[in-house]
């Protein structure tokens, strides 16, 4: 059942969904925004060309995972929106907001200030194949930080609210350790509670199991199961996790040398895949 | 002419409290104020080495090298007679006491500022031994630049460079007989004199040798003790 597209909101409706994808094709709100929008954006490091005039639409609340072969610029599309690297052309924009670079009255391309970025990166979160906790903060800490002195939450608003998303990944006895006492499957749930606790509107996922022992995955997949069910935030994931990518996600764009040679619904993509490098790439890892 | 290779425990008596306060009015205050001062002007260099623009990173940089490669007792010399000297913060003075207060001073902030340059290197490598992921995350959750520095990078570099500084420190406390080339009477310099007065050496460098050892000794086992508070 397609979701509905026109309700004001524009996200998709979750309580209508029967689990699986439905959704295809850049959506937008009222206005016209869609969440992200990457526009004729290119990437190269040194004379590597990574990216180049790349373009595609996140509608609010899609949740979309990027597939393809290992170096087809994935994780490099989610570093750009996370401001982690440098656009070489182009734009992205956040519910209609320039990201890192606008155009000018004159239409030229300008790079945007640090402060002016700061404001649009927090609307998104992160969470890292390597976790990335601070090992010098408690778990709690690690959570609160942010909150505290990025968004201006009291001490004890934002414990309350570390409190509650621990519990939510199942680690509310946890707060007070460091995260060097956790497993990497904890570590990597904290460093979920901590992207959360900034309420992003995005929330990117890079390989976020592979660093992780097998019998470790379940739980951390399985907390973002949970996040996906229960808000209506905006995923964009990479992940080797197929049944989970089916699962969670409304659509699937498959990358090759950093062009989308194709995007379907999950099932759609899983089952019946058009293109035959998704053929063998899919045939590859399932 | 035996006497001279005996041990005068007399000597030894009369020239341990003069040795003993020239050690810890000079010696050990010079090392203990240059420590804690090249200490925080080093991580002042290695952060400013990372945040200014490229160009005055790079003079900062160069600066910073001039200073470790020329030697401590020639930037004594060259700040006390050829800066503070002309500048006449040396002359009409109350008295001896006063002057030596004033180059004491000047000791400390020459120590300080050249033994900060090594600290900086120290810091530098700690710096970097942090793995990229903890700038990255540190941007992903927006955390300003000061704040990501105060929280997140100072606080692990520290615990990584912490030896190190220690080392250092150390390393100046064995150098504060340099003082000597601006008339500044430490340890040494005193132990010297008092064995020139009685044609006897062998005492008051004894004592000067142990008492550095003694000091030593406990600096290196607080370092140890610092750097397990700070593991985690
Ligand atoms: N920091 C970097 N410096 C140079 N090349 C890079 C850097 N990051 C990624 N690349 C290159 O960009 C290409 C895409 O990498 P990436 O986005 O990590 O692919 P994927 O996540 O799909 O495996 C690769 O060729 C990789 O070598
Ligand atoms: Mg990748």
């Amino acid at each position: 059942m397609p979701t509905d597209k026109t309700d004001g909101a524009g996200a998709p409706d979750l309580s209508k969904q029967s689990g699986a994808a439905v959704q295809t094709g850049p959506d937008f709100d009222g206005n016209g925004r869609p969440r992200i929008a990457f526009e004729d954006v290119s990437k190269q490091f040194g004379k590597n060309v990574v990216l180049n005039d790349l373009n595609f639409n996140v509608a609010k609340g899609e949740r979309v995972t990027l597939i393809g072969p290992s170096g087809s610029g994935k994780t490099t599309i989610l570093r750009l929106l996370m401001t982690l690297e440098e656009l070489s052309g182009g734009f992205i924009y956040v519910d209609g907001d320039p990201l890192t670079h606008r155009k000018n009255d004159a239409g030229k391309r300008v790079a945007m200030k640090p402060k002016e970025i700061s404001v649009i990166r927090k609307r998104i979160g992160m969470v890292f194949q390597q976790f990335n906790l601070f090992p010098n903060m408690s778990v709690i800490e690690n959570i609160t930080e942010a909150p505290i002195h990025v968004l201006g939450q009291s001490k004890d608003e934002a414990r309350e609210k570390a409190k509650k998303l621990l519990d939510q990944v199942g680690l509310g006895d946890r707060a007070e350790e460091h995260p060097t006492r956790l497993s990497g499957g904890q570590q990597q749930r904290v460093a979920i509670a901590r992207a959360l606790a900034m309420e992003p509107e995005i929330l990117l996922l890079d390989e976020v199991t592979s660093a992780l022992d097998p019998e470790l995955v379940g739980d951390v997949l399985g907390v973002l199961r949970d996040v996906a069910n229960s808000t209506d935030i905006t995923m964009l994931l990479v992940t080797h996790e197929m049944q989970f990518a089916r699962d969670v996600s409304h659509r699937v764009m498959m990358f090759d040398a950093g062009h989308i040679i194709e995007e379907a619904e999950p099932d759609a993509m899983f089952s019946d895949p058009q293109h035959e490098r998704t053929k063998k790439f899919l045939q590859a890892i399932l | 002419m035996s006497s001279s290779v005996k041990w005068d425990w007399s000597l030894a008596n009369e020239a341990f409290p003069d040795i003993l306060k020239a050690f810890l009015e000079v010696t050990l205050l010079v090392t203990v104020a240059a420590s804690i001062l090249s200490a925080l002007l080093g991580l002042v260099w290695a952060v400013a080495l990372r945040e200014l623009p490229g160009p005055l990173s790079k003079v900062l940089g160069w600066l910073l090298g001039v200073i470790r490669m020329t030697p401590l007792p020639l930037q004594l010399l060259i700040v006390t007679y050829g800066i503070v000297t002309p500048q006449g913060w040396l002359a009409h003075l109350d008295g001896p006491d006063q002057l030596n207060h004033r180059l004491m001073i000047i000791g400390i902030v020459v120590f300080a500022v050249h033994y900060s340059t090594y600290m900086a290197e120290s810091y530098r490598a700690g710096i970097e031994s942090l793995p990229k992921g903890q700038w990255e995350a540190a941007t992903a959750l927006s955390l300003p630049q000061s704040r990501t520095w105060r929280v997140v990078i100072i606080p692990q570099a520290l615990r990584a460079t912490l030896p190190s500084l220690g080392n250092w420190a150390i390393a100046m406390f064995k150098d504060t007989p340099y003082l000597l080339a601006i008339g500044v009477i430490e340890m040494v310099t005193q132990a010297r004199q008092i064995g020139g007065d009685h044609f006897d050496y062998i005492e008051v460098f004894t004592i000067a040798g142990l008492i550095f050892l003694v000091a030593s000794y406990p600096t290196a086992i607080l370092m140890r003790r610092l750097e397990k508070k700070l593991a985690y």
